[in-house]
């Protein structure tokens, strides 16, 4: 097994919730939204690991975390064994070469001001690299060429409302890759673009990865996250409850969120209607965390230990880990 | 049986700035019978809104239509605002994918149900809080949270009060446009639970309009799909899956992951819908067809009927499953 390209480890991210006037002249006590509570995770070269959950999981400030987009609180980011939490902004900037992001909207993500040509130098000007304009121009062909823009010719001048949304989600992962990075991190990279086109732009993410590329997707659909990641962490109020292989999270979950979970995703063959357990309630804020499990008040099967006890994320199977006292 | 809605023939037009026209919807048809669940979908452009749209009168300025929209046999479409202005929100309601935006911020979710029934002329006064406390509970809102403004609200929360506020004349159509798109899968699970429990308890018929074929799948009797404005095909859910017959139908469902199939490779449909400001020969879906032949170059397929309410707008006699 290879070494790790990026280890997570016991990452902590709290924000403080603002008190008001009121608050703060009656010195009430600060309250913090516990965003990211203490998770765990490695991703490998040219494999794709999927954050799942539900909104205020904490998925994105994680995602967020490791591109040093926000503070840390606690623990370690180690990008190539190097912890990048306590580097300054100076320090990152070689490093963020090597470690892009691509966003959920590519509508949003593109300057409609730039063409193709100018969306994707932009990186390689910001980092200075690429040399002479020349040179430049050979990466940006490259870039689209890797995105299956080609012939790079029909896009190079184009604007984004030119282009469709798969084609503009491509173009904003080719002005990622034209830096050349070893690690991406894609939040939601495909939930704004249309059914027909997701699976191109999902199996484009999938070349990159086979080719090499370490991919950190965060996602709320879990039938994505099945299809196209070696592995899924799923996530609820701010902790992992379960990872492992994808196929077999899927197929055999240890926690019971993740069975809920995937007991409520729609199927598309009618003659698989089904009811689901159909949780009650809404995920608790990340301000009040409950008690012991923080699943337990809406969990199907919680029994009375499940109030006091937090369970360890551990291995329930081999290579297989959840946090659950019952599994 | 006269169907609870029929639409006939419907067409419409939207006046583009630089003096063009855009064809949205083209000769659409669609009927509904009481407590049906009608799933219309298709990708971004098909025109699916604008159809749910024009059954609402609620087409923009911009916006012509043609045809026949009947409600209960009677024609809602021909005399314009004046003709269809009684029976919306009483007999045909609509919420939308953002409840945020359907709902006013500044005044509690409560206090706007009120307002919908007096201006309805339903109940007024302390009955009328009665009865919005009663409706938000039939959506799963706890009646006391009817002090509560929007923003105060999860979007599983907002949607629920948008449903409740569309349901206050006890309408017997609801058009529910990507109801669950912006929400969480569990959220999503619970908004469906909430519209099928509506369809079955009390006989509501609904035409969910959404891009998400399993949803569709889940919660509906029989499927529209459209392409490009018109109608690509029409049947049960379980035909549209296990039988289709136009190749449009088939490709979306094999774009669709699913939790059921991991192995099965999930494969694109190349290139984008065409555009509707220009006229088009031959079939809509051709550039994109991987069963198209020299027919479909030339001539656009009419939709036509397989027996038992099944139509396809394709020139291929036989089933594409596979």
């Amino acid at each position: 097994m290879s070494e790790a390209l990026l280890e997570v480890e016991d990452l902590v991210v709290h924000y403080p919730v603002s008190r008001g006037l009121v608050g703060t002249v009656a010195r009430r006590p600060r309250s913090t939204v516990h965003a990211v509570d203490g998770i765990s995770f490695r991703l490998r070269p040219g494999e794709m690991v999927a954050l799942v959950g539900e909104s205020g999981c904490g998925k994105t400030s994680t995602a967020q975390a490791v591109m040093r987009l926000i503070d840390v609180d606690a623990g370690a980011v180690r990008f190539e064994g190097r912890d990048l939490t306590g580097v300054g902004t100076r320090g990152l900037r070689p490093l963020r070469r090597r470690l892009q992001m691509v966003y959920q909207d590519p509508y949003e993500s593109l300057d409609p001001r730039l063409r193709v040509r100018q969306a994707v130098e932009e990186p390689l000007l910001i980092h200075r690299l690429g040399g002479t304009s020349v040179e430049r121009e050979r990466r940006v062909r490259e870039a689209l060429e890797r995105v299956e823009l080609s012939p790079p010719d029909l896009f190079l001048d184009r604007y984004p409302h030119e282009l469709s949304g798969g084609q503009r989600q491509r173009v904003a992962i080719a002005a990622a890759l034209v830096l050349e990075p070893v690690l991406l991190v894609a939040d939601e990279p495909v939930s704004m673009l249309d059914v027909s086109v997701r699976a191109g732009v999902l199996s484009l993410l999938e070349s990159l990865k086979r080719a090499g590329l370490a991919i950190l997707m965060i996602t709320h659909d879990l039938s994505t996250a099945a299809r196209f990641a070696d592995r899924i962490a799923v996530m609820y109020l701010g902790l992992i409850v379960e990872e492992g292989p994808a196929e077999r999270v899927v197929r055999d979950p240890q926690h019971p969120y993740t069975r809920a979970l995937l007991s409520v995703v729609p199927r598309r063959d009618p003659r698989e209607r089904h009811q689901g357990t159909v949780l009650r309630g809404e995920t608790p804020d990340a301000v009040n965390i409950p008690s012991g499990c923080r699943f337990h008040p809406r969990c199907p099967v919680a029994v009375n230990a499940c109030r006091v006890d937090e369970p360890a994320l551990e291995a329930k199977r081999p290579d297989h880990r959840a946090a659950c006292l019952l599994t | 049986m006269t169907p609870l809605l029929e639409v006939e023939g419907l067409h419409v037009w939207f006046d583009l700035a630089d003096g063009g026209e855009l064809h949205a919807v083209q000769d659409v048809g669609l009927t509904l019978q009481p407590g049906e669940r009608l799933g219309l979908v298709g990708e971004s452009g098909c025109g699916k809104t604008t159809t749910a749209l024009a059954i609402m009168g609620l087409l923009p300025p911009s916006a012509s239509a043609a045809g026949r929209i009947l409600l209960e046999g009677k024609d809602v479409l021909a005399g314009g605002e004046a003709t269809i202005r009684p029976h919306r929100w009483v007999d045909i309601a609509i919420v939308f994918q953002g409840a945020m935006n359907a709902l006013n911020p500044v005044r509690t979710i409560g206090a706007q149900i009120v307002e919908a029934l007096e201006l309805h002329e339903v109940v007024r006064g302390a009955a009328a809080r009665d009865r919005a406390g009663d409706l938000l509970e039939s959506v799963g809102i706890p009646a006391r949270r009817a002090e509560r403004f929007p923003h105060e609200l999860s979007g599983g929360m907002r949607q629920r009060a948008a449903i409740a506020m569309a349901l206050s004349c006890e309408p017997k159509v609801l058009i529910a446009d990507e109801p669950t798109t912006a929400l969480d899968v569990m959220v999503q699970a619970q908004i469906l639970e909430l519209l099928d429990g509506l369809c079955s308890d009390f006989g509501l018929a609904l035409i969910l309009v959404t891009h998400d074929l399993p949803v569709v799948a889940q919660l509906c009797d029989r499927g529209v799909v459209m392409y490009a404005g018109r109608i690509a095909e029409r049947g049960t859910v379980e035909e549209l899956y296990h039988e289709p017959h136009h190749p449009y139908t088939r490709l979306l469902f094999a774009a669709t992951p699913d939790l059921d199939d991991l192995d099965q490779p999930i494969v694109s449909i190349p290139g984008a819908p065409p555009r509707l400001d220009r006229p088009l020969e031959g079939c809509p879906f051709r550039p994109r067809c991987d069963r198209a032949f020299e027919r479909c170059e030339t001539e656009r397929p009419r939709l036509r009927g397989f027996g038992d309410g099944r139509e396809a707008a394709c020139h291929l006699d036989q089933l594409v499953s596979v």
